[in-house]
């Protein structure tokens, strides 16, 4: 399978991002829990159907069987996740969730989602995003409804289902929606997040790796939900200047 | 074989059936009305600036309708008091006060709705005048199977008391209990939605 | 009461006058005949549900290839299919409507209005319901539930197509079949309502003498919980329904925030309302229903488990709290839904440590129904196929939520197919191989006659092998990220990469389907053909429901029984049979249980 391998036996995609390996260990983990429970019960459960099946001169016992092994192994399970949840999970979340990079080293990029196209707004060189008004939005360009009377607003650069970001560079993305829940996905950064009207979430990642690859949308929001597909293009800090130069308005500075 | 206790109380739990039922259909209710209740809180929580319900609501007519609601609880439990006491007559009397009461409720609360109605106040106008017009609205409509329910005993339903009189007290009992709780969850509403 | 003869007829004792045939078979308050009506109602949906997924599964096999079916593709036509290629509105369509019929309209009908109207009266030694005119209500209020949400399909702009799970604001703002889905869907909660009052009532108040609540069959502790889900958990539902139906109908904003703007156009409402509000209350009833789709299969392969290992159920009374205690923890995980929402630390520690302490009464249950193993003596007839391979089957369900409950993993696993093989190896391998079960261990109860074996084995061992060629590679897929709802999984290149798997998948649902057709053959064969059975108790079970005669008539017990022991006493040491009956009076051993 391309752009998928398999990795502790399990099948990956390729881990671009800072945070990523955290959270394939942690998988990765669970994944090893459930094998053993499974196949601690899977082999005593076709133990039993081959020894106690029911043949000439075989009965059943009445009396209970002692369940010490049981029980233990259940106290072990409920040990095992706790130690996933609080040496893994928890951790994991919560750096993911809080610990944001700084704003003024951080490139923070605006993600509207709509259906059926993600807009990705960049404050442009003046670090300032210009104002946006519903009102404005129309059907010729103006997606988000830029202000373009806003000073802030005229180095700013909005494209469509194209995000461009630095590798090795703190990203935020805002994320919010213009009509209903989608949801920003990248899989190769490991990053998912919902996009919900009236609600702008921020999150955060590191890439590792250059490249093209997938933006998607990871919830349903109509009949367009499954080509509201975008592009990432994760560049050297030279192209990524030379493409923010490039998609500049005229005008802007 | 007879269904058991469909009148007289189980040994242990000391209740006829229909009582257990209708106390598990109000612990449904609450179910749904602290729902409704919920989202008013989420929703007034979040919202950036939300009306005193004095400013938008007629504080003295739900005043009138709360007092006229705890009559009709009153009535109710007089209603079936009068048929332990074997009194049919007072029976009819205080049920079909609790019935008129009833209609006196609703007949104020049309009140309030046409006039929000006629100042172009509906349910669309904000998220207050919504979360109001539906609770109440569901409210109302529990008032309006409370009527339903009541009628139906007093008229056709009474013939019971003929035939079979403790089954027939018991079912104004279980229709006593879901009159007080109508009129309980009024009494959240009022103060929620009225006053603050 | 010692087994009586089959088809010795009974007449209801001091019974009325004779009904005529609408009162008879089709407007009863028989408790058994309104869950014969609730098991072929819910099988039908099941089967039409089902068939809903074989189509959809087309268009992710062969994604913009036309299905040229004749006069099937003409009848679909040109919104839905034209020249025979899926549309994705209708892709869309038929899985929000798979997973509603499904869930409400086929499995829990069949669990528990079916089984449970069916059976439990009879397993506590009642003659009926308590209510048995409510009973009779609520299958015809899901009936006219049901009959709302199939006419959806016919109603311009298609099918309901948010999902079973209507997410606002888009199911707020989809075409008018939404408010179908929304009227239906009262109806149907209002049927559970009606009918979870009854079964708790039931319990509680008309077991047997003798019987008491430690006495029961796991199957009826099974019900009484469900039924507490379904009263509780439902009515938010209710009210998040009648919210939605507002926003669509009377123009109001309580899921929609200020400033929405659709195609173009900002939305003229009032705005200030919250999508996670729609989320919170959905799942407030969802997560307990998912429950309420488990229990009573958890009940019924209990029972065929202890009655074909010929001893106790191990751990009876730990099954009895693990089981009250999973459905109090039900209610207090529902967020784990929410996790991909923009959820704090705080909020995202309670529910993940919630989510993982309702993973133990499952494992708890689960081990003590593998423990009723040991030194038993195993049966294979076809009831015990199924019930044992509930069992791994369930393990693997249970054992894929784990990562799923962890909300550093489900960033990756989230909204994928991975979800989707979790919650299908629970109900599809799981719940329906366990009413599977129930059909073909009851079945001689309520007609007299045996199940062919054969036809039983053939219908087993193919549904278990394409089960898991169905579920299984969906977990690899999800693995790769996959999302789930989409129409052409190949516009993604991950979706590229595992396409050839969704192309095995399909094949193997057409195959799982193929694998029915032993049953429906067997269950309708059966019915005039299949070996009578040769008493009132065919498995040598020692429940109540044995005890009556075959069929029971109406009134259910010729006395009212009275109950000895405990539900599961079989090979009890010193007596000559290996199963006594909780209603035998005089035994060899005098012993009587707690």
């Amino acid at each position: 399978m391309n752009q998928v391998s398999y990795k502790d036996w399990l099948p990956y995609p390729p881990n671009l991002s800072v945070h990523g390996p955290q959270i394939d260990q942690l998988i990765t983990v669970v994944h090893y829990v459930m094998f053993v429970l499974f196949v601690v019960w899977g082999v005593y459960f076709v133990y039993c159907l081959v020894r106690f099946r029911q043949r000439e001169g075989h009965k059943a016992e009445y009396h209970p069987a002692k369940g010490k092994i049981a029980k233990t192994g259940e106290v072990a399970v409920i040990v095992a996740e706790a130690l996933l949840l609080v040496g893994l999970s928890i951790p994991v979340w919560a750096s993911w969730r809080n610990d944001f990079p700084p704003r003024d080293t951080a490139l923070t990029v605006r993600v509207v989602a709509e259906q059926f196209a993600w807009n990705f707004h960049y404050a442009g060189k003046d670090g300032v995003f210009g104002r946006t008004d519903v009102g404005l939005i129309n059907n010729t360009g103006n997606s988000l409804g830029l202000d373009m009377k806003d000073p802030h607003a005229k180095d700013d650069i909005v494209t469509l289902n194209d995000l461009h970001i630095p590798v090795h560079q703190p990203v935020i993305l805002e994320l919010s929606s213009k009509d209903v829940i989608h949801s920003f996905t990248v899989n190769v950064l490991r990053v998912k997040q919902d996009a919900t009207p009236g609600m702008m979430v921020p999150i955060h990642f590191e890439a590792t790796q250059t490249g093209l690859f997938d933006v998607g949308c990871a919830q349903l929001c109509g009949l367009g939900h499954y080509r509201m597909k975008g592009q990432i293009t994760i560049e050297t800090p030279d192209q990524y200047s030379k493409w923010l130069t490039e998609n500049t308005p005229q005008g802007g500075n | 074989m007879e269904i058991p206790y469909t009148v007289h109380p189980h040994p242990v739990t000391g209740i006829p059936n229909g009582k257990l039922g209708i106390w598990l259909f109000l612990a449904s209710e609450v179910m749904l009305f602290g729902a409704l209740f919920s989202s008013y809180i989420l929703l007034r929580v979040g919202a950036p600036s939300w009306p005193h319900g004095y400013e938008e609501l007629s504080v003295p007519l739900a005043t009138f309708n709360t007092l006229v609601l705890i009559a009709s609880s009153v009535t109710m439990v007089m209603s079936w008091a009068s048929l332990k006491l074997n009194q049919f007559g007072k029976f009819k009397l205080y049920l079909g006060l609790t019935v008129l009461l009833a209609f006196v409720f609703l007949v104020v609360k049309a009140f309030e709705y046409g006039h929000h109605f006629s100042a172009q106040e509906f349910p669309r106008t904000s998220t207050f005048l919504s979360i109001y017009f539906t609770i109440t609205g569901l409210h109302g409509l529990h008032v309006i199977g409370g009527i339903v329910v009541n009628s139906y005993l007093l008229l056709p339903g009474s013939k019971m008391w003929k035939k079979d009189p403790d089954r027939f007290a018991n079912r104004i009992e279980y229709a006593g209990l879901y009159w007080h709780f109508v009129d309980l969850v009024w009494i959240f509403l009022f103060p929620t939605l009225y006053l603050l | 009461m010692s087994d009586a003869v089959a088809n010795h007829s009974v007449h209801a004792p001091a019974h009325h006058e004779e009904l005529g045939f609408w009162r008879k078979y089709v407007f009863s308050t028989d408790h058994k005949v309104i869950g014969i009506w609730y098991g072929i109602t819910a099988l039908l949906f099941l089967f039409f549900g089902f068939s809903l997924m074989m189509l959809l599964r087309w268009q992710l096999a062969y994604p913009g290839q036309p299905l040229q079916l004749g006069w099937f593709t003409k009848l679909l036509g040109e919104t839905r299919m034209p020249q025979g290629i899926m549309l994705p509105e209708f892709y869309n369509q038929l899985g929000a409507m798979h997973g509603t019929i499904m869930v409400f309209l086929g499995i829990v009908p069949l669990a528990v209005g079916a089984f449970g109207n069916y059976v439990m009266p009879l397993q506590i030694g009642a003659p009926d319901m308590a209510f048995p005119k409510i009973n009779l209500a609520s299958y015809w209020v899901y009936f006219i539930g049901g009959c709302v949400m199939l006419y959806s399909f016919f109603v311009p702009g298609g099918a309901p197509q948010s999902g079973w799970t209507s997410y606002a604001p888009l199911a707020d703002i989809a075409s008018t079949s939404q408010t179908y889905w929304l009227v239906g869907m009262i109806f149907l909660i209002t049927s559970s309502l009606l009918g979870s009052i009854n079964f708790i009532v039931t319990i509680v108040q008309l077991r047997a003498k003798g019987l008491s609540f430690f006495r029961l069959p796991f199957f009826v502790w099974a019900q009484f919980i469900t039924s507490f889900l379904l009263l509780l958990a439902f009515p938010p539902l209710e009210a998040a329904g009648v919210l939605q139906l507002m926003d669509r109908v009377a123009g109001t904003s309580f899921f929609l925030p200020s400033g929405l703007v659709v195609s173009g156009q900002v939305l003229q409402n009032s705005g200030g309302g919250n999508p996670l509000l729609w989320q919170h209350l959905f799942w407030f009833l969802a997560h307990p229903e998912v429950y309420v789709l488990i229990l009573p299969a958890m009940g019924i392969v209990s029972e065929i488990i202890a009655n074909n290992t010929r001893k106790p159920l191990w751990g009876y009374r730990t099954l009895v709290y693990s089981i009250i205690f999973l459905g109090f923890m039900s209610f207090c995980v529902w967020a784990h839904h929410m996790f991909m929402t923009g959820m704090g630390t705080t909020m995202s520690n309670f529910f993940q440590t919630t989510t993982m302490i309702i993973s133990i009464p499952s494992v708890v249950i689960l081990t003590s129904l593998l423990l009723s193993l040991w030194k038993s003596s195993i049966r294979f007839n076809t009831p015990m196929l199924f019930a044992l391979a509930f069992l791994p089957m369930f393990a693997i369900g249970g054992l894929t939520g784990l990562p799923l409950g962890l909300i550093a993993a489900d960033i990756h696993l989230h909204d994928t197919w991975y979800v989707i093989s979790h919650f299908h190896y629970v109900v599809a391998p799981g719940t329906i191989f366990a009413l599977f079960a129930g059909i073909y261990y009851w079945y001689p109860k309520a007609t007299g006659r045996q199940m062919n074996s054969f036809l039983g084995k053939l219908h087993f061992w193919p549904s278990l092998i394409f089960m898991n060629g169905v579920f299984f590679p969906m977990l690899l897929q999800g693995m790769a990220g996959l999302s789930r709802r989409l129409y052409d999984q190949t516009i993604y290149e991950h979706g590229k990469a595992v396409q050839p798997l969704s192309v095995y998948i399909s094949i193997s649902a057409w195959l799982l389907a193929i694998a029915q057709i032993p049953f429906i053959i067997n269950f309708f064969w059966s019915m005039k053909k299949g070996k009578k059975v040769d008493s009132d108790n065919p498995w040598h079970s020692t429940t109540l429901e044995w005890a009556t005669p075959t069929p029971p008539p109406h009134g259910n017990f010729i006395e009212p029984p009275e109950v000895f022991r405990g539900p599961y006493e079989y090979s009890v040491p010193g007596e000559d049979k290996d199963y006594t009956p909780q209603n035998e009076r005089d035994t060899k051993n005098k012993k009587e249980d707690a």
